[in-house]
Order: structure tokens, then C-alpha cells, then sequence
């Protein structure tokens, strides 16, 4: 499956208050905390993002809080996959348990700018700039944390390889 | 090797780990609040898993948006009391005798040293002071935790942060820390390990080692820890009703870096908007006028905390306009503070006492924020609106430029109060 869509651009350390601020954590719905998305980076940033666009952020992105309502909130506004020239640590754990794909790509995160039209296919680790007519290898994760990927997140992996004591 | 990498050994019945390696370990403590434990319920129920892995091990704390500040966070606290009471969760904290989780731990004796401790909150890696092994996740991590008592890990490379010299008089872990993330950066430990060491770590109170290992995850780092010594012992021996395994890190331990300060000329430091990293010594702030002091969190809750801000606000009154509000930790430090009197110089002083709650540092309730505003907290993070309007802004410091910032209105030290 391959992401295409429009880039929208943000710095470096993104925090995951700026992604979803603390005030909308009164829910899980992933619906409603898409619609604050980015919000307390901007306010009227969720307006500006159309369902399928890319979001691509600098270094360090996702740093802060836990709160694993910011990958779903990106997720709930419709954003496909995000990449960044890094990732904080939470935040990258929490991206692959909830099914966000995210790209660690310096290079790709450097060139784009807002706008610019964004392909991504994860198979290949490539990363197109088709506005730019640049292409970019993605570092593939460890084989472990693909895995969870191919199971679908975290709670489908422990269910496929009966991790659960109940199971023994 | 590095106590760090000891402790995930012993948690995955190995006799070593190397930095890199993904390893699956035991856990010890799984903890979440209410804002992350119930999207991890939801995670646990879906697995159809049945019981925790172990109700004595699962602990619930009720402290961010507590007492409830609306109907949802309300429901969101109902949800995890109707969880906690349906599995027999042991440590379960309510409105009463909650405390903010990461003081609220290590008093109760519930984290111990040689711990594995996998929290939903990214500061759980305070507990690391104890010599313990603790590290935030998301609330699908906790979720996996709870159902199989075990969690996947990559083993972090360590840094060793040496601090020498003879700290001043003011100077607490607080500015150690700030001072420390403003030399590497706030992505400067990220995915790694913040080993604190040093004669002056050694004589460092119990106090100022949590509020250190505390803030390692704004520099990105994975956890903070400190061997433990006598000073633990001496905290723990009160506390512990279960057997505990000290570690310490090998003389040939290999380090990714090692850095060693000589803070004896270090001044008390206030981090600027907005991020963690812009610390400065407090002489260098300028005239920063304010309208807020804040004075708790799980950064600077402790009873230590509130005895240096009694001390600096004693026979004083905080500044005409600024709103001085103080939060202890605990219902033991609030009852400590009470009867040591700190609450009424504080009182005297024009300061307000709000229950135990993580409220205004993560711009939940009890003290939010107007456009424009400026307050001085004790808190951990001056991201952007963190602690309110988007354009309102934090500077953060220790509990004694809080106090005297309260006093004279505007950023400043407790030299010139």
C-alpha cells in the first residue's frame, strides 16, 4: 500500500501538547481529538489539514507527554503516515501500537515544503517529492518491531503469538 | 556493565545485555493515571485477556484533572474506579488519598530499587532515583503490560553525567537538571540512558536525585538513574514490604558518552519559554515581570520543596497581582507541611494550598493561564500554552526562585528578597 498526498510542514520538536493539548484529554474518541489536531501549534491548523495529507516534522518530533491521544488524533484528522527527520522515543512506540506509519527520513524531511505532493511506499522504503523530482531510502525498522506492524499493532501481535498468560 | 543494563539482565533471566539488543522483560509496577489508563483499558478489554497479570502490580492513580474538574473528566475517573474495583486492583489512588504519582510511589514503598517500572506517563522515569529501571509508554504499551506482565525493550545506550564541586547555597537538583538539559539539548539522551553520579549526586538528597531523574525525558531520554547509596537505603528501609535488589554499575561499564560538570559556581537556573533547554542563571533573567507562581508538581512536590519556599516566603507577602499557588505532592506531605507550620508562613505569604493534584502544569485546572500571562513554575515542561492560553508563556525554576519571583513580582533570586 502506497501514502500520496500533500506535505504539511512543521519544525523541529513538535511536542505532543502542540499535537493535542492537554485540555482535549478528556476522550478517546479518535474523531473527536482529530478535530483538535495540531491545535495548540495553531489554532486554526485543523482547518488547514485535508484528510490525506502527509505531515512532516524535523527532528525530535513527538517529544513531551506520552499521551498516546497524539498519534490518534493524527490518525482521527485523516493524516496517512508522518515523517520526520526523527522521532522521540514515546511517541515512535505509540505510532506503531496504534497503527500510524511513521518514516524516519532527515533528507525527506529537509526538502519538503508545505504543499509539495508526497509519495510514500513503505514496501520499498521510498519516499518521493514528485514536486521536487526527489526520492529518498527510508531506514527499514528492526525486524521485530516490523512484525508488530504486519500484525497490525501491538494487541493483534500478542494475540497472534498467545503472549497472554491466560494462553500458556 | 551500567546498572541500567544489569537491571534489564536480571528482568529477562540473562546473565548480560549490549545496548541495541530488543529484549523481552518482567515487569514490576504498571502504573497509569486518568487520562492515559483509560484509553489502556480500552486497549486491555479488546485483548479479551480476562484478569491483569497481577493485581498487586497494576497501580491506578487518579491525579491529573483531580479532584474532577468537568463531567468528562469525571467519567474518564469513573471508568478506571469501575476497572480497578471489577479487577481487585490493590494500589488504587482516589480523590483523598491520592498524591501525584510520582511522589505518590516512592513514598508508598511501591517502587523499590532493582524495579522494573513501566509507566503510562512519560515522567515515571523519576523513579530511577531509587536505582530502579523506569521508563514511560503509551497506554497500548501499559495495556500489554497489564495482560502479560512483561514489556518488549531495546536497551539503551548510557550516558554518565558526573557533576563535582560543592553546590551553593538555593541550588537544588532542580537547577542541576535544568542546567544539564540546557548544555545537551532537549533531544540530547534521546533513546538513552542519564546515569548521575558524582560527589555531589552522592550528597544530594532524595529529594533533588527525583526531581533529576525526573526531567530526563525532556532531554529525551529514555530513563535517569542513580546507584543507589545510603541516602536510598535510609529512604527505603521505612518504606519497603517486599524483598529488593540493589545495582551497581561495573568500574569497566562501557558509556556511549560521559560528561562531568563542576558545578560549584552553578547558580540557581530559570528555563525561558519554550522548551526546557532555554535555561540561563537566574542573574541573567532580566526584568521578567509575572503574574503566576506555581509550587509542586512531580518535579517539585517533596516536603523538601515546600520547606525551602516556606523558607524563602517566611515573614514575606508575594507581590501585589501574582497568584501564588502551592501544591504538595501527597496527602503525607500535606499533612507534614501542615503540622511543620510551612503552610502558614505560606498562607501569611498570600500563597493558596490546592489538594494534590498534577492540575496547572499540564493546563488541566487549579491555576490556568490567561493570554499574555507569565507564570514561574516548579513544574517540568514551558512548551507552548502548556499551562493555558497559547499565548500565556512558563519559565521554569526550583521551589526557591519560585518563592522569591512570588515575592517580588517578577523573575528573580532569593539573594535579592
Amino acid at each position: 500500500m502506497k501514502y500520496r498526498g500533500k506535505a504539511i510542514v512543521v519544525g523541529d520538536n513538535v511536542n505532543t501538547d502542540e499535537i493535542i493539548p492537554a485540555k482535549y484529554l478528556v476522550t478517546t474518541d479518535p474523531a473527536e481529538l482529530g478535530e483538535h489536531c495540531l491545535e495548540g501549534m495553531d489554532p486554526g491548523m485543523p482547518a488547514r489539514i485535508n484528510e490525506g495529507d502527509i505531515l512532516i516534522g524535523g527532528k525530535n518530533f513527538g517529544c513531551g507527554s506520552s499521551r498516546e491521544h497524539a498519534p490518534v488524533a493524527i490518525k482521527g484528522k485523516g493524516i496517512p503516515c508522518v515523517i520526520a527527520a526523527g522521532f522521540a522515543r514515546i511517541f515512535y512506540r505509540n505510532s506503531i501500537n496504534v497503527g500510524l506509519p511513521i518514516f524516519e527520513c532527515p533528507d525527506a524531511a529537509k526538502d519538503a515544503e508545505a504543499g509539495d505532493e508526497i509519495e510514500v511506499d513503505p514496501s520499498k522504503g521510498k519516499i518521493e517529492n514528485i514536486t521536487k523530482g526527489k526520492s529518498y531510502t527510508v531506514q527499514p525498522l528492526p525486524p521485530f518491531i516490523q512484525e508488530i506492524i504486519e500484525a497490525g499493532g501491538l494487541m493483534n501481535y500478542i494475540r497472534r503469538n498467545r503472549w497472554l498468560r491466560a494462553t500458556r | 556493565m551500567t546498572i541500567t543494563e544489569k537491571i534489564i539482565a536480571a528482568h529477562c533471566e540473562r546473565d548480560s545485555v549490549r545496548p541495541g539488543e530488543i529484549v523481552q522483560a518482567k515487569v514490576d509496577i504498571a502504573l497509569a493515571n486518568d487520562i492515559t489508563a483509560p484509553l489502556a483499558i480500552e486497549a486491555f478489554s479488546s485483548l479479551g485477556a480476562g484478569e491483569v497479570f497481577d493485581r498487586n502490580k497494576v497501580v491506578l492513580v487518579m491525579d491529573h484533572f483531580t479532584p474532577a474538574k468537568d463531567i468528562k473528566s469525571a467519567q474518564q475517573c469513573k471508568f478506571c474506579r469501575d476497572f480497578a474495583r471489577k479487577h481487585g486492583i490493590v494500589n488504587f489512588f482516589d480523590v483523598g488519598e491520592v498524591g501525584i504519582e510520582h511522589v505518590l510511589l516512592p513514598e508508598k514503598g511501591i517502587v523499590l530499587p532493582g524495579d522494573i517500572v513501566i509507566g503510562a506517563d512519560s515522567h515515571t522515569c523519576t523513579y530511577g532515583a531509587l536505582g530502579a529501571f523506569s521508563t514511560g509508554v503509551g497506554s497500548t504499551d501499559l495495556a500489554a503490560v497489564m495482560a502479560t506482565g512483561e514489556i518488549w525493550l531495546r536497551v539503551p545506550e548510557t550516558i554518565k553525567f558526573i557533576y563535582k564541586g560543592k553546590l551553593r547555597k538555593w541550588v537544588s537538583g532542580k537547577d542541576l537538571i535544568l542546567f544539564t538539559i540546557g548544555r545537551i539539548g532537549v533531544d540530547g539522551a534521546t533513546y538513552k540512558a542519564m546515569e548521575f553520579t558524582g560527589e555531589v549526586i552522592a550528597g544530594l538528597p532524595m529529594s533533588g536525585r527525583f526531581t533529576m531523574c525526573n526531567m530526563a525525558i525532556e532531554a529525551g531520554g529514555k530513563n535517569g538513574i542513580v546507584e543507589p547509596d545510603d541516602i536510598t537505603e535510609e529512604y527505603v528501609k521505612e518504606r519497603a514490604k517486599r524483598e529488593y535488589s540493589v545495582y551497581h554499575s561495573d568500574d569497566d561499564a562501557e558509556y556511549s558518552d560521559v560528561m562531568e560538570f563542576d558545578v560549584s559556581d552553578l547558580e540557581p537556573q530559570v528555563a525561558f519559554p519554550s522548551l526546557p533547554s532555554n535555561s540561563r542563571p537566574v542573574s541573567e533573567a532580566g526584568d521578567v515581570p509575572i503574574d503566576q507562581v506555581v509550587i509542586g508538581s512531580c518535579t517539585n512536590g517533596s516536603l523538601d520543596d515546600l520547606r525551602v519556599a516556606a523558607a524563602v516566603l517566611s515573614r514575606k507577602k508575594k507581590a501585589k497581582y501574582v497568584r501564588l499557588i502551592v501544591i504538595p505532592g501527597t496527602q503525607e506531605i500535606y499533612r507534614k507541611a501542615m503540622s511543620e507550620g510551612l503552610f502558614e508562613q505560606m498562607i501569611d505569604a498570600g500563597a493558596v494550598i490546592s489538594p494534590p493534584t498534577c492540575g496547572p502544569c499540564l493546563g488541566g485546572h487549579m491555576g490556568i493561564l490567561a493570554e499574555g500571562e507569565r507564570a514561574v513554575a516548579t513544574t517540568n515542561r514551558n512548551f507552548v500554552g502548556r499551562m493555558g492560553h497559547l499565548e500565556s508563556e512558563v519559565y521554569l525554576a526550583g521551589p526557591a526562585v519560585a518563592a522569591a519571583s512570588a515575592v517580588a513580582g517578577r523573575i528573580a533570586s532569593p539573594e535579592e528578597i
